[in-house]
């Protein structure tokens, strides 16, 4: 028998908090000082950077860096018969991927639920706010439409990629640029001249706002993925710029009260309107280099 | 063990604030009708009717397992053709709604499979798979803080608030949402929303929901007590 004796000596728990081996706890000790250890205020987002028509070969795109999480979106536009329930309408397919290069967390295959569930949201969120009428993308009802192929690439998971993907889907589409497609009277077939392009009509300004709770009553807004691990509960609130929600979306976790979901309502629209802001100087820019 | 009798609650009108009305379609559950799951149960509202069955806690494969908690994994199967994007987004939401409820730190390292069938699709299709699984777990004798249900409200094109709309009325609505409200603080757990509303609607819909809720967390009461009453 090994003969052991230990000496335990209690450490005061602030030279002991170590953010690998309790996160919880080094997390908690800055939510006291309301701050969090990245220096952040809780209603703060990351500095947002915006990067349109990096792509080439596709009909729009935009890269999105929210602190360190960057989405890239890019926009194929293709013809193809409309569906018989809208034969005067086109359809945007978006697709959100997260692929094993952006985190170690996603396995090479099919698309995990975490990204299937981001393609809903961001298709629910297109339908719902109307961002772009579907009518305008029809070219001949009932025979032919376009669909714009929206895919969302994660190249760096730091955490709330539903926000970057909204920022970046809005940008692209703003920078999607259609080529005019006529329909030849004799042989009935379309003529598609890639020289003349328009631009997509986009009615409505959306952005999204993420925040997280953590312990059934902190509120955090933007999360890191290290925060997202820890918290009990998240909620996504889309806006657009008359201040109407296209999406509240609080995929279960712990109940959040009404003044609590009131103040994200207001964080949100304040969001709405710095990134409508950056966008329109971004899309602006764009378009004076052209 | 005997499959309860259906249970059957009349078509019920209420009175909200002069001017709402709650009122929901005829709902009946039946609980242990299935006996491989370790529970399981089938909830009707209106047309729109959900099976679920539970399984757990069970043996848990090590790559999924969680060292503190038992892993819960929600499967929605469609009435025709496999599960596609639409059936992930609503595991998503189910799933950490009975995370939120359920007491997982009892069973760490064990697996809870919770699978949907959906059965008839007439609108209000998320709170039909809310309740049935709250239901099927309260059936396997799994352990919860709170029990939880699904409301969904529809605003119509005149800004008339309906609760527990038919596939017809959502399809004509402007804005379409869905509600978990748990019974301990009768506060939101999940919201799942379409279309685009003002803040005073959604406030209105919470409002409408959660008088609703008082209704089906009722009928679960007296579902369950008139069950455990008969097999004695």
């Amino acid at each position: 028998a090994s003969d052991v004796s230990v000496l335990w000596l209690p450490l005061p728990r602030s030279l002991l908090t170590c953010r690998t081996a309790e996160p919880l706890e080094y997390h908690r000790s800055f939510l006291k000082e309301n701050c969090r250890p990245d220096g952040r205020e809780l209603t703060e987002f990351r500095t947002t950077t915006l990067n349109i028509g990096s792509i080439s070969t596709a009909d729009g795109s935009a890269l999105v860096k929210l602190g360190n999480t960057t989405i890239i979106c890019g926009i194929k536009a293709e013809l193809a018969n409309p569906t018989v329930e809208a034969p005067g309408k086109g359809y945007i397919v978006p697709n959100v991927d997260l692929p094993p290069l952006c985190s170690s967390r996603f396995r090479p295959g099919p698309p995990g639920e975490e990204a299937q569930a981001a393609s809903q949201f961001i298709a629910d969120v297109i339908e719902s706010s109307e961002v772009i009428k579907t009518e305008d993308l029809s070219i001949d009802r009932g025979k032919l439409c376009w669909v714009l192929y929206c895919d969302l690439m994660c190249l760096d998971y730091d955490g709330n990629i539903l926000d970057a993907c909204v920022i970046a889907l809005l940008a692209a589409l703003k920078n999607t640029r259609l080529p005019e497609v006529t329909i030849n009277k004799e042989t009935s077939a379309p003529e598609v001249n890639l020289e003349k392009r328009r631009e997509l009509q986009i009615h409505k300004h959306l952005v999204s706002a993420s925040f997280c709770i953590f312990d059934d009553s902190i509120l955090i807004a933007d999360p890191t993925a290290e925060e997202e691990t820890l918290s009990t509960a998240h909620l996504t609130v889309v806006t657009d710029e008359d201040d109407r929600l296209c999406s509240v979306h609080k995929p279960g976790g712990t109940s959040l009260s009404g003044e609590r979901l009131q103040e994200c309502i207001s964080r949100a629209t304040t969001r709405q309107r710095e990134i409508q802001k950056l966008i329109d100087k971004v899309a602006h820019s764009v378009k004076k280099a052209q | 063990m005997t499959p309860s009798a259906c249970d059957k609650s009349a078509f019920s009108t209420m009175e909200v604030c002069g001017s709402l009305t709650v009122s929901l379609r005829e709902f009946g559950c039946e609980q242990s009708l299935l006996s491989r799951p370790d529970g399981s149960a089938s909830f009707v509202q209106g047309d729109t009717s959900v099976m679920a069955g539970v399984y757990g806690p069970a043996e848990v494969k090590v790559s999924k397992e969680i060292y503190d908690r038992a892993t819960l994994e929600v499967l929605v199967q469609p009435k025709v053709g496999l599960p596609s994007v639409r059936e992930r987004s609503q595991e998503q939401c189910v799933r950490e709604t009975c995370e939120a409820s359920l007491l997982l730190t009892l069973h760490p390292r064990s697996s809870l499979t919770l699978i949907l069938q959906v059965l008839h699709d007439d609108g209000s299709l998320l709170s039909c798979c809310l309740n049935a699984a709250c239901m099927a777990l309260m059936d396997a004798g799994l352990p919860m803080s709170c029990l939880f249900c699904g409301v969904t409200c529809a605003i119509s094109t005149d800004g008339q608030i309906i609760t527990d709309p038919t596939a017809a009325q959502e399809k004509e609505s402007r804005a379409l949402m869905t509600f978990a409200i748990d019974s301990a603080k009768h506060s939101v757990l999940m919201s799942s929303t379409k279309g685009s509303f003002s803040v005073h609607e959604l406030q209105q819909c919470i409002a409408v929901s959660q008088k609703a809720s008082e209704k089906i967390f009722q009928f679960y009461r007296d579902s369950v007590k008139r069950r455990y009453s008969k097999s004695r």
